[in-house]
């Protein structure tokens, strides 16, 4: 009977011009696999090693280990669910938020455990700035957006120093000549595209060293998308971009490094051309040639 | 298959829809039917009750008052001519009060008779020449027309209340005070006059003189000490429970019991109130302070859930947000996430209020339900609140005391509109969209 099925399953899909998603891809890798590619670099800004991630019983990042040079764009890659997000989330240490949450290994920025219990999230969080998947700016005027991290920070002493640093981060994100006459109206009235912008002002106003970007484009149109990702190579020379992406075609044009992700697994780490031209492992291949995602 | 079965199959299909069609619109049609008969039911019991409430209780907003030529006669009233206040104080308004009533009708000279005419006017009318006196020293000596108020039956009479035609024995006012009433009236000396008293006034024996005074200021101190304890506590309480408790058991259990306790009848609050607040720390019996301790336990499951729910309705990307750019979990929440959640909590808490100014059941436990005359000037002096005073006089056996009950329900359900209404009106101009 089994057989049977799994004959005409077959059929079927060698009818539809289909490639059947093999076993391969729905297995997990284990702890103990070893990343192909080189993971360090030469005077890294963050250096991670074996990092593991439990969501209660779940495994959700198996024994990583990566570094993010200075400067660069790295670009993480991967089916859902694989566990990118929740790697980037670990860098700034956002998964504290989520109670069932358990994170070990060593995570370093500059140098320093960012998990050490004497060293507070509060500055980590403004040296490693985050932007999110949807565009989420604060239901507050625009000025007030981007104001908001250098006041809490008491980053401008007085009224006129913030206002500079209001009209660099907004010039930086290529908004300025689009809000500066609107400056206190709120946030929320602009498009997509332009909120998102908005979003990675209001990261780059307290002065970041690494900017974390999960999935930034996704909820954006081509257009909005392309602005985003010209701004991303602008920000390169002043400050270090790990970005999170679905579109392969987004992390070939914006990234130097890419990693690609699988089930919790770190699988390859290389050149983003070298990654999507020549691949060494055959998960990786077979996802960027769109075997299956 | 064939062309024709093809076309035969199509419109069989079609047919089956058609017809399945008109059942389904048919069963929505009488779903309507339904939900609008509901409505339509709804609003019939509520105009019944606030056309029945209105009707019996709008004479209450006026009072009949009987218009006396006074005298107001030194002899009386400081027969030593020292003006001393005291002694003024003292004196016998009552024979201020009956002089000019025996003048309109010199006829009466039985004991029995005259009684029964000084019944026309209220044992108030004394007072009110007293106040002004006591105003006023110099009215001494000299004579005014004074509008004095009548006696509740006189009241029912004027405004109609009572039937005219019934037996005599069947009514409280005889033939006798009847004509009277009719003489004064043709004189142009009886009026229906604004009924003051009874919103400055307090509870009375008399329902020409009682009034909802003290029963708005005991609701008033009860609903303060409640707004003063509930919203920090419970809005507190919603902000740790939601932000800042971490996920276990302990917090289940907190949680499913605030829940629990929003179901739990009033009057248990009031056992509770009575057991720990009067007889354990030993505050004043029949208080408002006391009253809106207990207050304070019913509503406070409402004002935590309402705000908790606030809390959940804020999008976590706008803590995500807060928290990225680095601000401390507290910042988080005072910058971010409270003034997002705070039009809800509002009205949470409004909507806990107008629950507890229409609570009865509570109080009665505490002693709120005692007669008290005094305007209560504190939280700490002995008080009634709106709903019980409702209680007290719809118990009462005057027939005056009907309307005034209905006119009484009538303020408090005005307050209770009120304060909805402002719940309603919050929520709609601090709503934001995000």
């Amino acid at each position: 009977m089994n057989t049977i099925e799994t004959a005409v399953m077959d059929q079927d899909s060698t009818v539809n011009g289909a490639v059947p998603e093999t076993a391969d891809h729905k297995k997990e890798l284990g702890t103990d696999f070893e990343t192909v590619g080189n993971v360090r670099v030469a005077n890294p800004r963050m250096a991670t090693t074996g990092v593991n991630v439990y969501y209660g019983e779940k495994h959700a990042i198996k024994n990583v280990s990566l570094d993010i040079g200075k400067n660069e764009v790295i670009s993480m890659i991967g089916p859902s669910g694989c566990g990118k997000s929740t790697y980037l989330r670990c860098l700034n240490r956002m998964n504290d938020t989520i109670d069932i949450c358990k994170v070990n290994g060593e995570i370093k920025l500059d140098g320093q455990d960012i998990y050490d219990k004497k060293l507070d999230v509060v500055p980590l969080r403004a040296r490693v700035g985050m932007v999110f998947q949807k565009p989420n700016p604060f239901p507050k005027s625009i000025y007030d957006n981007i104001a908001y991290g250098p006041r809490i920070h008491g980053l401008a002493a007085n009224r006129s120093e913030l206002d500079e640093i209001v009209e660099t981060s907004l010039r930086k994100a290529g908004l300025w000549d689009e809000v500066k006459d609107r400056m206190d109206q709120p946030g929320t009235g602009l498009s997509g595209g332009q909120q998102q912008r908005l979003c990675i002002a209001r990261t780059i106003a307290v002065s970041p060293e690494v900017i974390l970007m999960d999935e930034p484009c996704s909820a954006l149109d081509p257009i909005a998308t392309a602005k985003i990702e010209e701004l991303i190579d602008e920000l390169r020379e002043n400050f270090t971009i790990a970005i999170v992406t679905h579109s392969m075609q987004q992390a070939a044009r914006v990234s130097q490094r890419t990693a690609y992700f699988h089930l919790g697994n770190l699988v390859e780490v290389g050149d983003t051309t070298q990654i999507f031209t020549n691949p060494s492992h055959k998960l990786t291949e077979d996802y960027i040639t769109g075997r299956f995602g | 298959m064939t062309n024709e079965e093809i076309q035969a199959k199509k419109t069989r299909v079609n047919e089956q829809v058609q017809s399945s069609l008109k059942k389904r619109y048919a069963a929505e049609a009488r779903f309507k039917a339904i939900g609008l008969g509901a409505i339509v039911l709804g609003l019939l019991f509520v105009s019944i009750l606030f056309i029945d409430i209105v009707s019996k209780g709008y004479s209450a907003f006026v009072q009949t008052h009987v218009q006396l030529e006074v005298h107001f006669d030194p002899a009386v009233i400081d027969p030593s001519g020292n003006r001393d206040m005291q002694e003024i104080a003292r004196a016998d308004y009552r024979k201020l009060v009956r002089a000019p009533l025996r003048a309109h009708f010199p006829e009466v000279t039985s004991r029995r008779d005259k009684r029964q005419l000084y019944t026309l006017l209220s044992s108030g009318a004394s007072y009110q020449l007293q106040q002004m006196v006591m105003e006023n020293p110099e009215l001494i000596g000299k004579t005014e027309k004074v509008w004095v108020i009548a006696d509740d039956e006189i009241d029912m009479l004027v405004k109609g209340h009572v039937d005219r035609d019934s037996l005599s024995a069947d009514r409280r006012i005889s033939d006798q005070m009847i004509a009277w009433v009719d003489a004064l009236d043709e004189k142009g000396l009886v009026e229906t006059q604004f009924n003051t008293g009874f919103f400055s006034n307090g509870d009375s024996r008399e329902p020409e003189l009682a009034g909802i005074g003290g029963a708005v200021s005991g609701s008033f101190f009860t609903l303060v000490v409640t707004l003063l304890l509930s919203f920090p506590i419970g809005v507190a309480a919603a902000i740790y429970l939601e932000e800042f408790a971490p996920q276990n058991k302990l917090t289940d259990i907190i949680e499913v019991n605030i829940n629990n306790l929003a179901a739990v009848p009033s009057i248990v609050f009031g056992l509770l109130g009575l057991a720990m607040f009067i007889n354990f720390f030993g505050l004043p019996r029949s208080a408002p302070l006391v009253g809106g301790l207990v207050l304070t336990l019913m509503t406070l499951p409402t004002i935590i859930i309402a705000s908790r729910a606030a809390l959940k309705s804020v999008p976590p990307s706008i803590r995500e947000a807060a928290l990225g750019v680095g601000a401390s979990k507290m910042q988080t929440v005072t910058h971010h996430v409270l003034p997002l959640a705070m039009p809800g909590m509002l009205t949470g808490s409004i909507i806990g209020m107008a629950q507890a100014l229409g609570e009865s059941a509570p109080l009665l436990m505490i002693g709120m339900v005692a007669f008290i005359v005094d305007i209560p000037q504190g939280p700490f002096d002995p008080s009634t609140v709106l709903p019980v005073q409702v209680y007290l006089w719809a118990d009462s056996p005057e027939r005056a005391f009907v309307e005034r009950t209905s006119a009484a329900i009538m303020v408090l359900l005005a307050f209770l509109i009120t304060m909805n209404t402002l719940a309603v009106v919050l929520r709609r101009r601090f709503e934001r969209r995000w």
